[in-house]
């Protein structure tokens, strides 16, 4: 008990420490503009804010849309104890991503012109309705959790009739939002090295999002069975492994066929930088998983399944931030790390978003089911047994 | 209709003088000093490669990357040629500047309330009926306003009556489908730090091949879910029925589901 004492309070001053740098952060970007706090320049005007918090946030709330249509579109209804936390990290994600562009945006206050002033021609435009959009639907998808607490059981009749349409328009909306950050980089061919760029960077962006949505709800119900002591039945995360093996083998095949349609193969092989980050995006957050998910020992395995969906989440983000950043530097011809005040502003909304889902596990009543107690894998000799079988080349 | 305007800027001739940039400082209102890049308060600027000074400024696409890519609508494209920035409407959001082929636009990165700042081809003067004020600046005959059609024109003329001085490429003829700032040199234009390897179509067809496809992505995703989960829940609904008649709780005759 005493231990578990420490261990919280340590990990509430780090919160603590984070929030304080990042509001100095905050501080200086607002009184200085974003050239006091950032590193961005006239040639490389995006940076971490959009690169990460912006396409990894919206990738890595994927996990709401995708548990959405398998449990009520495809009314796979064994999966319903996880909807309602995955729902709220959803929710809670988007918030994060318009807090995020809410530093990004150089008038930030003006970001309302989107709704009145039209350009249908845009990728942002459809960004920017998808954001608002989607918020919205995941707001009234999770309201029914909050209305429940505070038993106003009408409304929430009113919501519930609803379900299915709201369901739909989320599956659709995030269907068409995950794949315009895909499409946002189509107009600059030569600018994304030809490792990146691709006319089918929508349907990448997608695919991509579909499997990292899965790897996010097996990694948030491992967390949270870890954290609060209630979480999913292994064999329920081992299904979505298998739904993740899928969306990853799909994914790579795609890659490599339309790198061969791009004639682009002999790129693979450049001694470049590009070259190691792609290798590296690629077996990390690709080809490793998909070889481990898709034995069966490792998807019945409690650390397997969490080794795993790490590996997928941290592709995800070497991939995007490939695409965001390092893909675009040599053509630009300059180079872009973030300030620590970047860095600091984006570490304190990762933070915000980890309190603010302990809050929510804690006060609403996001498990249906009473506490479960995750049934323990085979043993992790055996899992790690079956690493060393897999990478060893045969 | 309204001839489209352009410049031709003979790099051959061009003597590094500066005039250009002076001129559009004091037409534009921009802080005074030379600049040697473009940045927000130099809408052009003479970038010095091998002894060849290459005169640097927004190439007016005529169709325009910037135009396509702002969500609010901030950049037009007027029928006279120039294209042209509203702060008013601007959310700050960078897209134009992120997306421009040639890197043209400038941002006010250390104002609370910026603006993207890039050259407006003197749009007053030119409605007016003047010529932009670098053209009229120009001692060297290096920089000249007129229709586009005649520019080129002018160009391939200049080629043709003393063979071998440029390079047979005019540069914004072809580049993203056109561009009404032309130039012409005798140094291969990748030598002198101009994108060589722009495609020869317009860049917002790509995304608009992608954003053309949202109205068949909805209605067909939107009829293809709602079918499955129809096809789902009525599997559902027959296997509790079923399940129920079994168990004897209710007889056939009371009626199929509803
Ligand atoms: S050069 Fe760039 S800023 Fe100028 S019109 Fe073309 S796309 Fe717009
Ligand atoms: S920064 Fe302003 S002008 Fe440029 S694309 Fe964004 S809203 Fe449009």
């Amino acid at each position: 008990m005493k231990r578990l004492l420490s261990k919280l309070t340590f990990w509430k001053v780090v919160a603590g420490l984070v929030l304080i740098s990042g509001a100095c952060s905050a501080a200086v970007r607002y009184l200085g503009g974003l050239g006091a706090a950032t590193n961005l320049t006239d040639e490389f005007p995006w940076g971490l804010w959009i690169g990460f918090d912006v396409l990894c946030g919206v990738g890595l709330a994927a996990g709401g849309f995708t548990l959405a249509g398998i449990v009520y579109i495809f009314n796979v209804k064994r999966f319903e104890p996880i909807i309602r936390p995955t729902i709220l990290t959803a929710f809670l994600g988007y918030l994060l991503v318009i807090l995020a562009l809410m530093f990004d945006l150089g008038r930030p206050l003006q970001i309302w012109h989107a709704i009145i002033m039209w350009n249908p021609r845009s990728v942002m435009f459809e960004v920017a309705w998808c954001v608002m959009l989607y918020t919205t639907v995941l707001a009234l998808e999770f309201s029914p959790v909050v209305m429940e607490k505070l038993k106003m059981t009408r409304t929430m009749k009113v919501i519930k009739k609803i379900t299915i349409p709201l369901i739909i328009a989320g599956v659709l909306l995030s269907t068409l939002h995950q794949s315009s950050l895909g499409s946002l980089y189509l107009i600059i061919p030569e600018k994304l090295y030809g490792l990146w760029y691709s006319p089918y960077l929508p349907v990448f962006f997608f695919v991509s999002a579909i499997s990292v949505g899965c790897a996010m709800v097996i990694f948030e119900s491992l967390l949270s069975s870890h954290a609060f002591n209630r979480g999913l039945e292994l064999d329920l995360l081992s299904e979505i492994g298998k739904v993740a093996v899928v969306g990853l083998a799909v994914y790579l095949t795609m890659k490599v066929v339309d790198l061969a349609d791009r004639h682009a193969l002999s790129l693979l092989w450049l001694p470049r930088m590009e070259t190691y980050l792609y290798w590296l995006e690629m077996v990390v957050g690709v080809i490793a998983p998909l070889l481990l998910l898709s034995r069966r020992r490792v998807r019945e395995s409690r650390n397997g399944l969490f080794l795993s969906a790490v590996m997928v989440i941290v592709g995800f983000v070497l991939n995007r931030m490939n695409v965001s950043i390092t893909g675009l530097e040599a053509w630009a011809g300059a180079s872009y790390f973030p300030s620590w005040m970047e860095i600091s502003v984006t570490v304190s909304i990762v933070a915000a978003g980890f309190v603010l889902f302990a809050y929510g596990a804690k006060y609403l009543p996001l498990f249906k089911q009473h506490p479960k107690t995750v049934s323990i894998a085979p043993s992790e000799a055996e899992w790690l047994q079956d690493l060393k079988t897999v990478s060893q080349p045969s | 209709m309204i001839k489209s305007k352009a410049m031709l800027i003979d790099l051959t001739l061009c003597v590094g003088c500066n005039a250009c940039q002076e001129a559009c400082k004091t037409a534009n209102g921009l802080a005074e000093g030379e600049e040697k890049r473009l940045s927000a308060t130099a809408y052009t600027a003479l970038e010095e490669h091998d002894g060849v000074y290459v005169r640097r400024m927004c190439q007016h696409c005529v169709e325009p990357t910037c135009v396509s890519v702002c969500p609010v609508g901030a950049f037009v494209k007027t029928e006279e040629g120039p294209v042209l920035y509203d702060e008013e409407k601007c959310i700050g959001c960078r897209y134009c500047m992120q997306a421009c082929p040639f890197q043209v636009p400038r941002y006010e990165w250390r104002s609370t309330f910026p603006r993207v700042r890039k050259c407006v081809f003197c749009d007053s003067r030119i409605t007016q009926g003047l010529q932009p004020a670098c053209a009229e600046a120009c001692p060297a005959g290096a920089t000249k306003f007129g229709d586009r059609d005649d520019l080129i024109q002018e160009a391939l003329d200049r080629m043709k009556a003393d063979p071998g001085k440029y390079v047979s490429r005019i540069y914004g003829r072809h580049e993203v489908g056109g561009t009404s700032i032309l130039y012409i040199t005798s140094v291969p234009f990748e030598q002198l730090g101009f994108k060589a390897d722009l495609q020869t179509t317009a860049l917002p067809d790509l995304t608009w091949n992608a954003l053309s496809k949202i109205p068949g992505v909805v209605s067909v995703g939107g009829v293809l879910l709602y079918g499955i989960w129809w096809i789902t829940n009525r599997r559902a609904e027959v296997q509790r029925y079923e399940q129920e008649l079994k168990e004897g709780n209710r007889s056939p005759d009371q009626g199929a589901i509803s």
